[in-house]
């Protein structure tokens, strides 16, 4: 199988090394080779960060390029298109609509663009947006914004739902898992009207 | 698992009973992941020197043993390093070193393979997680083989990448004897002279070692292209992932020192042979300096690390088709994050006006707008030395209106000297600890303030009041940086006293779990004169809209300080 190229972007903070240790082990339980990258340290601090996941039968560079993503979550709603080149075209972006202001909006030195997801579709690249902030708090955890972002990704995999609920299983610990399997399964039933 | 987790599981099968390190991205994984293994020993040391050493004399008493750190690291445990190389080891001994190619999280871009070639010293550099696992084993063997400490390079793509790996058995454990040898560990004049050679000789015998080493090898193209790659570490995938089986690679893991004859027969195969190598040519070099006629950084940057991307550029391979929207989006640095202690601090320094020399460390965000209260960030430690060496140079004027701060690790990894130099010297300098009771910005690792060690349990604390008081600092104040009316008349106190002296503003890093966040604040916004002052302060939480400032509960815990800014008392609730 051709390699198949996942990016994960958000704000610091967001729990987006969760949901890529979640992709990593279900892929790796599906057989496939996977490389999981992301950069630690100073992009925690509520920086721009991202999480490269490549899998297939053998998967070699670690980092995903320029028109190289076949899908980019985005925990947040201008990081899909801060990395929109990454976007293979005929791409998906999954993008939860929460808005979260970096210091150069907040201090006034730049504007929050509000039109990008109309920017993105006017130029046919197919985006799967809802507010997952509301989706978590509806699971009991605005923490779990990541697995239900989760649950919208796993609409473009052919990986069965029991095995994505497997792997939440392995990843999240005991106490969280219930929270998380609800906040999967308002995820993967989310269809935008 | 990530590259460094296999470093740390590597090292652990290999043998190694003792690690001592210092935190630096992107290295801390590897000792973090090794403290989960009860059966050995593992530390946090307050600098890489320190770490070096210490296990310098865990392989002397006979384990084996490893340090690790970032590049920059290296610099601090050079002393150690070069003369290391000389002495040799008993047990086998391991130094893990970490370089940040594109500088993800770095003050520098510095490439560790000099050291290597330097100290002469072997190095070996895994592409993958497998690799890291694997290698750090053989390090061990070639450590002890050899009689010489093994170099083991990671970078941030191999080290925070994470790909399948394959263990193997524990190796037994090594407990050679330790027996008294001063020729060969008594680095007197005398004695080094006649290490030298031996060095020279183990230098030869490691090169033709690497001549037939598994830890390098030729992967013969399928004859589609017929020019060649020399290459290693992460630049090894990229040419894998733009070229597939096409073109013939020699992938090297030992890259001090390097093959000779493998070079020369690799290159005689091909039609035409490229390096790819992040960073400096040393590769390059030494084949160009071997009579081997290659191309690499007429082709590839020195700066900025690499990707599939860079490769096929290079090649003049097609771009790939991808989608932009012309849409501008605002930049998302890093910050302080919401209720952070420093902030408070920073508010004051900047509204006095300061000057004020950095460090290395979360408060090197300090410089960010709109606070912009740094005026200098060099290196660990450079602060307090820096301040000093800037009020010997400017006298009076100048040490009325300059401050340094750094951090509690970072003090105690290489500030004290610093102060010592303040006190013994004497200058005016004012130099403010910002003491968060944690190692921030690399993740959270305790040091010998925070009274833990690494594995959580009680251990030894320093106090930094009775430590500053011993050196001769008679000026020593501790603030809450919570608190800005008491910061703001500490500050202008001490900088107008002429001796020496040190405010320890402390308060935990906001972000440790024992550390409750409060209830989120709020803008009544009938209140709110829109006057901005509280947009000053660069609080995450706060922005402004419909001409009022609001507060974002998610992001907000609660610290308050925000009410001590606004002149109108428009931020209401928190507490409990």
């Amino acid at each position: 199988m051709k390699t198949k190229n996942i990016m994960i972007v958000g704000v610091g903070g967001q729990g987006s090394l969760l949901a890529s240790k979640l992709l990593g082990r279900l892929l790796v339980d599906e057989g496939y080779d996977v490389k999981v990258s992301e950069v630690h340290g100073m992009s925690q601090r509520g920086g721009s960060v991202v999480t490269y996941v490549r899998f297939g039968d053998k998967v070699y560079s670690p980092i995903i390029e320029d028109g190289e993503a076949d899908c980019i979550v985005s925990f947040e709603k201008i990081e899909a298109a801060r990395y929109l080149d990454k976007l293979k075209k005929g791409g998906t972006i999954v993008v939860n609509t929460q808005q979260i202001d970096p210091m150069p909006v907040i201090i006034g030195a730049a504007k929050y663009p509000e039109d990008v997801i109309e920017r993105m579709e006017e130029k046919g690249v197919h985006v799967d947006y809802l507010d997952a902030l509301k989706f978590a708090n509806e699971a009991g955890s605005s923490k779990a914004v990541n697995i239900v972002l989760m649950g919208v990704l796993a609409k473009y995999f052919d990986i069965a739902y029991d095995k994505w609920i497997a792997a939440i299983e392995k990843c999240v610990k005991p106490q969280f898992v219930d929270i998380n399997k609800k906040a999967f399964e308002l995820g993967y039933n989310y269809t935008r009207s | 698992m990530i590259g460094n987790e296999a470093v740390a599981r590597g090292l652990y099968d290999g043998g190694c009973a003792v690690i001592s390190s210092y935190p630096g991205t992107p290295s801390t994984e590897i000792t973090e992941c090794f403290a989960k293994f009860d059966d050995a020993y593992c530390e946090w040391a307050p600098n890489e020197k320190v770490a070096t050493e210490s296990a310098f004399g865990a392989s002397l008493r006979g384990k084996r043993s490893a340090c690790c750190m970032k590049h920059v690291g290296l610099n601090v445990a050079a002393d150690p390093l070069f003369t290391m190389s000389y002495t040799g080891v008993n047990g086998g001994m391991v130094i893990c070193v970490a370089d940040d190619p594109g500088m993800h999280s770095s003050q520098n871009e510095q490439d560790s393979r000099h050291y290597a070639v330097a100290s002469k010293i072997p190095m070996l550099e895994p592409s993958d997680s497998q690799e890291a696992y694997d290698f750090a084993r053989a390090a061990f063997e070639i450590s002890e083989e050899f009689d010489t400490p093994v170099l083991l390079k990671m970078c941030t793509r191999v080290a925070h990448s994470q790909s399948i790996v394959e263990t193997r058995d524990k190796a037994c454990d090594v407990e050679k004897p330790y027996e008294k040898l001063p020729q060969k560990y008594i680095m007197s004049p005398a004695n080094a002279i006649r290490r030298h050679p031996f060095v020279e000789e183990r230098c030869r015998k490691i090169a033709e070692m690497s001549e037939t080493s598994p830890l390098n090898r030729v992967e013969k193209g399928d004859g589609s292209r017929d020019f060649g790659v020399i290459t290693s570490s992460t630049s090894y995938q990229y040419i894998k992932e733009v070229f597939g089986d096409s073109v013939s690679v020699l992938k090297l893991g030992i890259v001090n020192p390097l093959p000779e004859k493998l070079i020369k027969d690799f290159a005689s195969s091909v039609s035409k042979v490229y390096v790819v190598e992040e960073l400096d040519p040393v590769i390059e070099s030494f084949c160009k300096n071997i009579g081997v006629d290659v191309e690499g950084k007429n082709l590839f940057s020195v700066t900025g690390e690499f990707s599939q991307k860079t490769i096929a550029k290079a090649f003049g391979l097609e771009d790939k088709e991808n989608v932009s929207i012309d849409t501008e989006i605002p930049v998302r640095p890093p910050m302080m994050c919401s209720g952070c202690p420093h902030r408070g601090l920073f508010y004051v320094l900047a509204k006095n006006k300061l000057t004020v020399l950095g460090d290395i460390g979360c408060y090197t965000l300090g410089s960010a707008p709109p606070l912009n209260a740094l005026d200098m960030t060099l290196c660990m430690g450079a602060s307090v030395s820096g301040l000093h060496g800037f009020n010997v140079a400017g006298g009076k004027e100048t040490e009325k209106k300059t401050v340094c701060v750094i951090g509690d690790s970072t003090f105690m990894h290489s500030g004290i000297t610093g102060l010592v130099n303040v006190a013994y010297n004497m200058s005016n300098s004012t130099v403010i600890i910002l003491d968060n009771s944690i190692t921030g910005m690399t993740g959270h690792q305790q040091n010998p303030s925070t009274g833990y060690n690494i594995k959580g349990d009680p251990a030894g604390k320093v106090s930094l009041e009775k430590l500053c008081a011993s050196i001769g600092i008679n000026s020593v104040r501790v603030v809450d940086p919570y608190n800005l009316e008491e910061c703001d008349r500490v500050v202008k106190e001490e900088i107008e006293k002429d001796e020496p002296s040190v405010i320890i503003s402390r308060r935990p890093c906001v972000l440790l779990k024992y550390v409750k966040p409060k209830k989120p604040l709020s803008v009544n916004p009938d209140k709110c004169k829109a006057c901005k002052r509280c947009m000053k302060f660069g609080c995450p939480s706060i922005s402004f809209k419909d001409n009022h400032a609001v507060v974002d509960p998610t992001l907000c815990v609660g610290c308050g300080v925000c009410t001590q800014l606004c002149p109108f008392d428009a931020f209401e609730g928190g507490e409990d």
